[in-house]
């Protein structure tokens, strides 16, 4: 028997840094085919939908009654697929983090770096990042596509007209704000179904529930749900009641920092 | 060098593990063994920190595994080989593991080596059988190349060949001067490997000491004899003082109790019986870790054989 105490040799002399657990936040997340089919499938329905509503609105345009065409805005049209994308990442977001609880991954992934706040945040950034740039590329694309079938009609716009670039770069901004708290609450509820149920609650369920409340409250409330006061980045012209566009996508993020807070604080004192 | 201190757990009211404290040695592989249920699992996730514990605390080294600055290299652990997501190629799960401590990728090539999973490396661990799942789990537990190992039920669904292949990767880990703590509800598989046991049923400390004195504490010994001559030496035995005398099943066979073989030799020399065979008796690993453990059985099956019959014949 030895009593010499080992000392280790062939892995190097590397401390856990967050650079690092970013590193390996982005191999975990590249090396799951379900990321990218995920991605593929949000950039599809942008673009898709985009597409369909502007080639439908073009084809109808000459029937359609005075009040409808006056409430048309082409660059808000081309971005309609968004409303299906946010579905698509924001279920990537909770599987990003339900994804290491449902196969055990997490005790592997906490146990190297048991300091734990770190993995939230990297996963955050990784994922923040990557949706951004997959949200931003295929909404550019979305508008370009939808206004080159809009032009058909004449009825397309530009990037250069007043509100358009706001509302394009930010319709990439309020998908990353809703891949964000989707991580956030994947990691409060740690269950993929769970977590999927309340990011469609929060995002779709709650606006369709508040229209039931009396309408002097609505004005109070409405405006001020998650995605109602992100959403308003990304509209040229605010209708009435509507929040301005920075100070509603500043109360998104506030809202998703809230909900990162809580995830950080539940992270940190529950058993994995 | 792992140290327990009065390691207490509790889930509500029932409480899994109870003022445990222990210290495992480096050089040795250490046995860590219990019933299923006994709190093996939970004591490792403490010892990992992935469990708080609920008073008490442990330390790896010296110091609590999260407050190491780099724990993959201090503490390698395999808690349930399936901490894999199973979307996910064993390479890219070790890469991943590594990247977090900036281990280069030739110690991922070497561990995945180690273990023999190179041909399966690029493959999918989903599909992956239960032994190649643990190799992978143990690959992940040496990426680090750490003085301290922590291997749950490392054997679980493992085929022979496996079972020896790890048996001898402990041995050489503690031989190489490294902290090896294994846990097993299997007795006889630990009787093989591990130098030291800890031993613990429902949460509690039961036994902390080498294989040889657990079994030499538990053992109930006794001598077997096989003579032509049973009835005679039966009266002799019982002459002599303190030892008890059971006449077996089998025709011409004795057990003798609470003396050893050589005072039964000299007996049956002195009055001419003749001996066939004088087998000392040892109890097994097995038979003293039952004994030990009898109380502290979690799960008991309460059907007794006779009912059993009683509710076939119904």
């Amino acid at each position: 028997m030895s009593t010499a105490t080992y000392v280790s040799k062939r892995a190097g002399d590397g401390k856990v840094t967050l650079p690092r657990v970013v590193t390996a936040e982005w191999i975990k997340f590249r090396s799951l085919r379900s990321s990218w089919i995920t991605l593929v499938v949000a950039a599809a329905l942008t673009i898709g939908f985009g597409a369909l509503f502007c080639w439908a609105t073009m084809s109808r345009w000459d029937h359609l009654p005075a009040e409808e065409r006056a409430a048309f805005t082409p660059a808000e049209h081309s971005l309609r697929g968004f409303f299906m994308a946010q579905m698509a990442i924001g279920v990537l977001g909770v599987l990003v983090v339900t994804g290491e609880y449902s196969t055990g991954m997490i005790r592997a992934s906490l146990s190297a770096v048991p300091k734990r706040l770190p993995v939230l945040w990297a996963k955050a950034l990784v994922f923040g990042a990557v949706t951004w740039v997959v949200a931003t590329a295929s909404v550019l694309v979305a508008f370009f596509v939808g206004q080159s079938i809009l032009a058909g009609k004449h009825l397309d716009t530009t990037l250069s007209a007043p509100g358009v670039t706001r509302v394009v770069f930010g319709m990439g901004l309020y998908l990353t704000a809703v891949g964000l708290l989707a991580v956030a609450l994947g990691t409060l509820i740690r269950n993929t179904a769970g977590g999927i149920a309340s990011v469609f609650g929060v995002l779709m369920v709650l606006p369709l529930l508040s229209e039931a409340l009396p309408s002097s409250w609505q004005d109070h409330i409405v405006p001020y749900l998650p995605s109602n006061a992100g959403q308003a980045l990304t509209h040229v012209t605010q209708a009435p009641h509507e929040m301005a566009p920075w100070p509603g996508f500043g109360l998104l993020c506030g809202y998703v920092v809230v909900a990162l807070v809580a995830a950080a604080a539940v992270l940190k004192r529950r058993d994995a | 060098m792992i140290e327990a201190v009065g390691l207490t757990k509790s889930y509500g009211p029932k409480t899994a593990v109870q003022d445990l404290s222990f210290s495992v040695r480096p050089g040795i592989v250490t046995g860590f063994l219990g019933p299923n249920g006994a709190g093996k699992s939970t004591t490792m996730r403490m010892l990992l920190g992935l469990d708080t514990p609920t008073s008490g605390h442990a330390t790896v080294n010296g110091r609590r595994y999260a407050d190491h600055p780099a724990p993959l290299r201090e503490v390698g652990a395999m808690l349930e080989a399936r901490a894999i997501h199973t979307g996910r190629s064993a390479r890219n799960h070790l890469l991943a593991l590594a990247a977090t401590h900036g281990i280069p990728t030739s110690r991922v090539d070497e561990v995945i080596d180690l273990v023999g999973l190179r041909e399966v490396a690029r493959r999918r661990a989903g599909g992956f059988s239960l032994g190649m799942g643990q190799r992978l789990g143990i690959a992940s537990a040496l990426l680090g190349d750490p003085a301290t190992l922590i291997l749950d039920e490392p054997v679980n669904g493992l085929d022979p060949e496996g079972i020896l292949w790890i048996r001898n990767l402990l041995k050489s880990l503690a031989a190489e001067g490294r902290t090896v703590l294994v846990s097993s509800h299997l007795m006889s598989e630990m009787a093989l490997t591990a130098e030291h046991l800890i031993v613990i049923g429902r949460g509690r400390l039961i036994a902390d000491t080498s294989v040889a004195d657990f079994t030499a504490g538990a053992s109930r010994g006794g001598v077997r004899v096989r003579t032509p001559q049973a009835d005679e030496l039966a009266v002799l035995l019982r002459e002599l003082p303190g030892a008890m005398v059971a006449v077996e099943d089998e025709p011409g066979v004795l057990t003798v109790e609470g003396t050893d073989s050589e005072a039964v030799g000299r007996l049956a020399a002195e009055h001419r019986v003749v001996l066939y065979e004088l087998t000392p008796r040892q109890a097994s690993l097995e038979e003293a870790f039952m004994e030990l453990t009898r109380d502290a059985v979690e799960y008991e099956a309460v059907v007794r054989p006779a009912e059993l019959v009683k509710e076939s014949a119904a």
